[in-house]
């Protein structure tokens, strides 16, 4: 078993490479299983949807996904850091914007200023902050880099202090209303409440071309499926390990010599980089990033989706996030007049029946099935892994 | 090793992705016409159009009686015999006060309903997010409210009032009052902003002083600081561009300090017949509002719009501006497509020039050019049964100029 070794304590943590895979592990079932899980997600996404769904579905699904990328950044962050981020609007609205900063200049032309700096600014010139993003090679890092340099910025101050639970909850959702107050006070540089709109071309490619769309459909199916891969190595590392440990018992690992908060700034600058990601890519999906997107509101609604799916399990936010989207979409098309209820009965529903969140309802249907085998979380959830095999006999 | 094999086969799935990327490209940028508009499905006996309101969220207590004000248009169209022969069959679908999602339900009327015209959005940030989706799909929006000007869509038709039909009469409404020094309130989005902007511009050349402008955000409760503000500068008037629940907390502070419509009358652009319900009159009585419509304007069409929709809705429900232009343009596209012969957008497009219909707020020309509509200014005071009564109007309709070129003044804001 991976016993966590204690490490000198003037020394930071050590987090394992990335991929790392915990000694000890009875490899073959399980990563049959995770090959298997990720070909399935792949023929769904790639083949069966855009087969399926017409290109206004498909775009919609581009969206969702885009939902699931912040969500699984959620998922590493409160469901195995237990830092419960409400304010991951900002990292999204960070990428976004500065993705839609380089789409707009891009569709300006160079020399060019947007449409709307002339209408609301009446500036003669670009502002000097945006000029790096007219180049694509400052412009796409930027969209995961800022958000990360500003989640190391904020979390080594907070983590620090040992801000957590309700009190972290609380900054994080105090600085999305701040960020949405500073965008729509600077109209004229920002577009205010409007947001960044109207954005035409994509590197070059026209975004009202159904084609170019289902383009970035298959980017961001792609980048989706590369983050879910990228999450299963990290909570399958060392550093995995360590950051459930942190979040179970923070104190004790102090006392075993390692800095917590070295390790919930990683989780927490990672899933902010995921939201990001997932804002640049939002842009292109859907054409516009604006405050509405970013703001207390929205950040829960990030949230909620990670309930919902089940926020310690791999899959369980990617489900979460789309179903609640999903769920969303449908709803309001059926019964514009009424949706908003069915939708929160949803959620009660889910809150007071399923608390483990959709990805319990395998294990669920599978305690069911076998009797009264002890199976604590399904397969979804690979943190418990040890827990399990403790007390179950490989089957 | 087990964590090898995965690189591998996720570099694999990588490379895949790219390549089917990169094969899949479709037209560029740089070419010309690449879109093409989707065609509304008019093969039935019916021909569907879309309502896009927010039904839910902040913005639905004022757009649900667009709502129902556009439905009322549509089931006298239908008792008409429709247009062109085709009954009339609206889609609904909810905004929710959220920008990007009326953009996806745009897009959801036009690619899957496939509806002829959409009615619907009220604020600007909404009409911002839906107007790429319009002009890519090459499919029609009717914007029913009064908006900050400085926009022209081909693929939408403005029939609230731009700049020049309502904030430009209510300046120089209040300077033929004498009034030297006006003090600028606001919520923090983009019509205030912008409407300040065309405000200071205006009291630049006329001989006005701002004496302060001062924002809140959409929402906010707490005016103390500004009323105090507005109080301690000693304007002769305040213009007011907040909207909804902030106007309660505005008025309501602004007559606990002492304030009254006599001494320093508040000029609003956002208060109509439903909102002063919903502020109380004891707050407004006396204050003035800068409209095209009120319920009280005089004329047989008015009368029978305000009947036929406290007959379908109940007596206590007020008709206010925004209702009136919702209700028109419905009438305006029949018109449109009847000269048109034809539901094609494009040929609708052509046939709008020149279009009237004896509106309840009198009679109304589509200008063809701008997509505008040329509209009587009304300025009204608040009465303290609610309803508001005109005390100057415009004569005529006043020719839409959206980017206010014929004034010299207005010269540097676009």
């Amino acid at each position: 078993m991976t016993a966590v070794t204690p490490a000198p304590p003037s020394t930071a943590v050590h987090p394992a490479p990335v991929g790392a895979v915990p000694p000890g592990r009875p490899a073959g079932r399980s990563r049959l299983r995770t090959l298997a899980g990720f070909a399935f997600g792949a023929a769904v996404l790639f083949a069966v949807a855009p087969l399926v769904l017409s290109d206004f579905r498909l775009a919609l699904l581009a969206k969702y996904l885009c939902v699931a990328m912040v969500a699984v950044g959620i998922g590493i962050a409160w469901g195995r850091g237990g830092m419960l981020t409400l304010g991951q609007g900002v990292f999204f609205g960070l990428g976004g914007y500065a993705m839609a900063m380089h789409l707009k200049l891009a569709d300006a032309g160079p020399g060019g200023m947007p449409d709307f700096m002339q209408l609301y600014g009446q500036l003669d010139e670009l502002p000097l902050w945006w000029r790096p993003f007219a180049s694509p090679w400052f412009a796409l890092p930027a969209t995961v880099l800022l958000p990360m340099i500003v989640a190391f910025g904020l979390g080594s101050l907070v983590f620090r202090r040992r801000v957590r639970g309700a009190y972290f909850a609380i900054l994080s959702q105090a600085l999305a209303a701040a960020m949405v107050i500073l965008l729509i006070g600077q109209q004229g540089t920002t577009g205010g409440t409007n947001g960044l709109t109207d954005i035409k071309g994509f590197f070059g490619y026209d975004l009202d071309d159904p084609v170019n769309q289902r383009m970035v459909y298959f980017v961001i199916a792609g980048t989706l499926l590369a983050l879910l891969a990228l999450t299963r190595q990290l909570i399958h590392s060392r550093y995995g390990e360590l950051l459930v440990a942190v979040r179970d018992g923070e104190e004790r690992v102090r006392f075993l010599g390692y800095d917590p908060a070295s390790v919930k700034l990683v989780a927490y600058v990672v899933a902010a980089g995921m939201a990001g990601l997932a804002g640049a890519l939002f842009v292109p999906a859907v054409g516009i990033i604006s405050p509405a997107l970013i703001g207390i509101v929205p950040s829960i609604e990030f949230v909620i989706g990670v309930a919902v799916g089940g926020r310690a399990t791999l899959l369980g936010p990617v489900l979460g996030a789309v179903a609640v989207a999903w769920a969303r979409t449908a709803l309001s098309e059926r019964f514009p007049g009424t949706w908003t209820y069915l939708q929160g009965l949803l959620f009660v529903v889910v809150v007071a029946f399923l608390p483990g969140g959709l990805a319990s309802l395998w294990a669920l249907a599978r305690r069911r099935d076998v009797g009264a085998r002890p199976v604590r979380r399904g397969w979804l959830s690979l943190g418990r892994r040890r827990a399990e095999r403790t007390e179950v006999p490989a089957a | 090793m087990s964590l090898f094999r995965d690189r591998r086969i996720l570099a694999g799935a990588m490379t895949l992705v790219a390549a089917a990327a990169l094969t899949a490209c479709g037209s560029k940028t740089s070419d010309e016409g690449s879109a093409a508009g989707v065609t509304a499905d008019v093969s039935g006996d019916t021909v569907k159009v879309g309502l896009l309101n927010s039904l839910s969220g902040t913005m639905a207590i004022s757009e649900v009686t667009v709502r129902d004000s556009i439905m009322l248009a549509v089931e006298e169209i239908n008792a008409a015999g429709g247009v062109l022969g085709k009954k009339i069959q609206p889609v609904g679908e909810d905004g929710a006060s959220d920008w990007p999602t009326f953009a996806e339900k745009a897009e959801k009327l036009i690619s899957e309903d496939r509806v002829a015209a959409v009615f619907g959005c009220w604020t600007s940030a909404s009409r911002k997010a839906v107007k790429p989706v319009f002009e890519k799909n090459k499919a029609l929006l009717f914007y029913p409210v009064q908006y900050e000007g400085l926009e022209q869509s081909p693929y939408i038709f403005y029939t609230g009032a731009t700049t020049n039909q309502q904030i430009v009469p209510g300046l120089d409404y209040l300077k033929s009052q004498g009034a030297k020094s006006v003090y600028l309130v606001g919520s923090d989005y983009v019509f205030p902003r912008t409407a300040n902007k065309i405000i200071k511009a205006y009291a630049t050349a006329n001989g006005m002083t701002v004496l302060g402008e001062d924002y809140a955000p959409l929402g906010s409760t707490e005016f103390g600081t500004i009323v105090n503000k507005v109080k301690s500068s000693g304007a002769d008037a305040v213009f007011n561009t907040l909207n909804g629940d902030s106007n309660v907390a505005f008025f309501k502070e602004y007559k606990s300090a002492g304030l009254t419509a006599a001494a320093m009358p508040v000029v609003s652009v956002s208060i109509a017949e439903e909102e002063v319900k919903g502020i109380g009159t004891q707050y407004l009585e006396g204050q003035l509002t800068a409209w095209n419509y009120y319920q009280t304007t005089p004329g047989a069409a008015n009368s029978k719009f305000v009947a036929a929709y406290k007959a379908k809705y109940g007596a206590d429900k007020p008709t206010s501006d925004p209702m009136e232009a919702a209700y028109v343009g419905v009438h305006l596209w029949k018109a449109m497509v009847e000269k048109a012969g034809a539901f094609d957008v494009e040929k609708v497009r052509a046939a709008s020039d020149g279009i009237t219909f004896d509106a309840p707020e009198g009679l109304v020309t589509v200008d063809g050019k701008t997509q505008h509509i040329a509209k009587t200014a009304r300025i009204g005071k608040i009465g303290a049964d609610g309803l508001i009564t005109e005390v100057w109007n415009s004569g005529k309709p006043v020719a839409p100029d959206p980017y206010l070129k014929t004034y010299p003044w207005a010269s540097g804001l676009s």
